[in-house]
């Protein structure tokens, strides 16, 4: 695990910019229902090597941001209404299809939650791994079954000579896992995004591939951003946090800092409200209600009808993301009420 | 309520609370689904060994976490307890009868005291019936619980304890997020006052912030009606939560069980320590001394399980006595009349006693 955190946080970061930066995304779905705002405004970064999180529960937008940003996005009814998707100095979102695709795939990979359902059932594990080099690199077939027998080799699939010529439902959770995982490092992609690349895997397994997940990481010197709602996960291998609700980013943080001193109610909510392994707790704190449907986000702070902070100016005003130390900011009109008196986080510069 | 007034809830750190009544006696329980070969002469080539030789108490008012990765066997002892299936061996003694030999009536009078909460609030409930109508069907089919004109009162007061509001009665499961679906499950679960609830991952499938909400209502009307939980569930830390007493298993068998901080502090077999070991903890302080035991390889199969003991195949300690000679689930030698923590049923010829989460300082 890396157990170092470093950090770049300044906007501009190194040499021409960080890897990828979103900047004030905006994604709507026009459904029958009416328009859900699913990305309000979302504004994240990643360089190089670096591993971000991104928090939240179903509904808070964590997933479309990264469709969006991947170029996936269900269109109708999804539509990116605002924003800017900096890639390696390009706005995705100025580039034509055919630009996209090949940057997809080639320069960004995702991986999926769930492996059984993202593989082709009818394909063996070989071909659909080949595609990639056939497709993106124009090898041929044989040519391409050798890189596939390789890449199951570097995702530690045992016998993978054996193996190539398998089906999706001769593996196991986990193996197919590591298929999707090889799929996605087989171009050698400077970003890769795991949208809950363990939710489906049972915890002795999670933990093979997260720790593969983070070797290749380190490796290849990718920047990973990882999806998740598992606060346990964040903290093994996270290096910064960004924590959605409602389609906003409310807290982000360096991954220490968060754990330690949340500034924002929602992230101290969770926090407390999940059982630990190596404490027998008392009763659960639990937040109230539930999160909001995107068809009607409250007016003011979304978080404001769960919060037990909330005062008038959180009905009314949407907060914005207040500068909390030198690498933090929070969307919480009482941020230092949050944070405590003693506050100042560990690293204020 | 037809049962005897029941003795109060145990200590949670009484690890085997010896001079109470089990209300539930689970006797070397084992559950083999045949497998077939061939369409019209279907023969018998194998048996999937989902449960083999299960053993434990349940007893009154408390809470049993059953613990294990997919596959273990967890969910068929949940359909054993409520006879949803058959065991191919075994004994499930509940007030002094097995119940694994009832039928008919008899069985029906049991089952009134043993009900289930289902994992998916999604599928569990009926699309077309109404909050009302799936609250009150346990009372269809026990009619002498409720009589006909009391049952919408009844059901009301049902929706007021798990905290819904009484006036949605006629609703439709659809019109309720997932965890106000798991509080209707619960609610209908409750409908019969049974005396014994058998959770099957009842919060796996909801959100974290709502996760807290369900935990706590089931603790609190466990207190409020003195059940008697199984608690079923992959995630280590909900069932360190909730639990009294925590089993956990691998392929089919038990192979630790123990009080909560016996498991969860002490825990002497080589799967608990792995398994113990691999769950992130939320606290990005705890990665740099955190030792984690990363096993090797996946889960055998049920229907081939390794000779002797099950665990041997990803297990760093394994030698040859493990191949040949199957491990009881029995209190170590080693640590035999110790009375210390580690004094708890383990299934393992080398348990070692092992502390891999850290205690809070």
């Amino acid at each position: 695990m890396a157990t170092s955190v470093e950090l770049s946080t300044e906007e501009g970061g190194t040499e021409g910019g960080p890897l990828l930066d979103v900047r004030n995304l905006h994604v709507e779905f026009r459904t029958r229902e009416g328009v859900a705002r699913a990305v309000n405004g979302v504004d994240y970064s990643v360089d190089a090597g670096e591993t971000l999180a991104v928090l939240g529960e179903s509904g808070s937008g964590k997933s479309v941001t990264a469709q969006a940003i991947m170029g996936i996005l269900d269109s109708p009814p999804g539509f990116v209404t605002q924003g800017k998707i900096i890639f390696q100095g390009r706005d995705m979102l100025k580039l034509s299809g055919e630009e996209r695709r090949k940057v997809r795939g080639a320069r960004m990979a995702m991986i999926f939650q769930d492996a059984l359902s993202s593989l082709n059932p009818v394909l063996n594990v070989g071909e659909q791994l080949g595609e990639m080099f056939t497709v993106h690199r124009g090898l041929s077939r044989k040519q391409a079954r050798a890189k596939a027998v390789e890449l199951m080799e570097r995702v530690r699939i045992p016998a993978a000579k054996e193996r190539v010529r398998s089906y999706p439902h001769q593996f196991s959770g986990g193996m197919r896992q590591r298929v999707m995982i090889a799929m996605a490092m087989a171009l050698e992609p400077e970003l890769i995004i795991a949208d809950e690349p363990t939710t489906a895997l049972d915890v002795t397994v999670q933990a093979q591939v997260m720790d593969l997940l983070a070797d290749l990481q380190r490796e290849y010197n990718m920047g990973l951003i990882l999806i998740t709602h598992d606060l346990g996960v964040v903290a093994d291998v996270a290096d910064k946090i960004a924590v959605m609700y409602a389609g906003r980013i409310v807290e982000t943080s360096p991954v220490h800092d968060i754990y330690a001193k949340p500034a924002h109610p929602y992230t101290k909510g969770l926090l407390d409200s999940i059982p630990r392994l190596d404490q027998k707790g008392q009763e659960l704190y639990a937040i109230k209600g539930l999160p909001p449907n995107l068809l009607h986000i409250p007016p003011g702070c979304a978080f404001n009808p769960r919060c037990p902070l909330a005062q008038d100016v959180c009905r009314t005003e949407v907060p914005p993301l207040y500068r909390v130390s030198r690498d933090r900011a929070s969307a919480c009109h009482f941020w230092k009420e949050v944070v405590g008196d003693d506050s100042a986080p560990a690293d204020k510069a | 309520m037809t049962t005897a007034p029941q003795p109060t809830r145990p200590e949670p750190s009484d690890g085997q609370p010896a001079d109470r009544e089990p209300i539930l006696q689970v006797r070397g329980l084992v559950k083999h689904f045949p497998l077939t070969q061939g369409i019209i002469f279907k023969r018998q080539v194998g048996a999937v060994q989902a449960v083999d030789g299960v053993s434990f108490d349940l007893f009154p008012g408390e809470t049993l976490g059953i613990v294990g990765e997919s596959g273990c066997g967890k969910s068929t002892v949940a359909k054993l307890l409520m006879n949803l299936e058959q065991p191919t061996a075994g004994e499930i003694i509940y007030r002094g009868e097995d119940i694994t030999k009832l039928s008919g009536r008899a069985l029906k009078a049991v089952r009134r005291n043993i009900q289930m909460v289902f994992q998916d609030p999604y599928t569990s409930l009926n699309p077309r019936m109404t909050v009302g109508d799936i609250i009150g069907e346990p009372y269809e089919i026990h009619p002498d619980v409720a009589p006909k004109g009391d049952r919408r009162k009844r059901v009301q007061d049902l929706l007021d304890v798990v905290g819904l509001n009484p006036e949605y009665i006629n609703r439709y499961p659809h019109q309720f997020s997932g965890g106000q679906r798991q509080r209707i499950g619960i609610a209908r679960g409750l409908a019969l006052r049974p005396e014994v609830i058998v959770a099957d991952e009842p919060v796996s499938a909801l959100d974290v912030s709502v996760q807290a909400q369900v935990v706590n209502l089931m603790e609190r009307l466990q207190d409020e009606f003195n059940l008697s939980y199984m608690f079923i569930a992959h995630d280590l830390s909900i069932v360190r939560h909730i639990s009294d007493r925590v089993g956990v298993m691998y392929l089919g068998k038990i192979v630790e069980i123990g009080a909560d901080e016996e498991i969860y502090s002490h825990p002497t077999h080589p799967y608990t320590q792995a398994l113990l070991s691999a769950v992130p903890v939320p606290d990005p302080e705890a990665r740099e001394y955190r030792e984690r035991i990363i096993l090797q390889g996946d889960v055998p199969s049920p229907a081939d399980p390794p000779s002797g003991c099950r665990f041997r195949t990803r297990c760093w300690k394994a030698q040859e006595r493990c191949v040949v000679e199957e491990p009881l689930l029995a209190v170590p030698e080693v640590f035999r009349g110790t009375a210390g923590p580690a004094e708890h049923d383990s299934a393992c010829h080398f348990a070692e006693e092992k502390q891999v989460v850290r205690p809070e300082d």
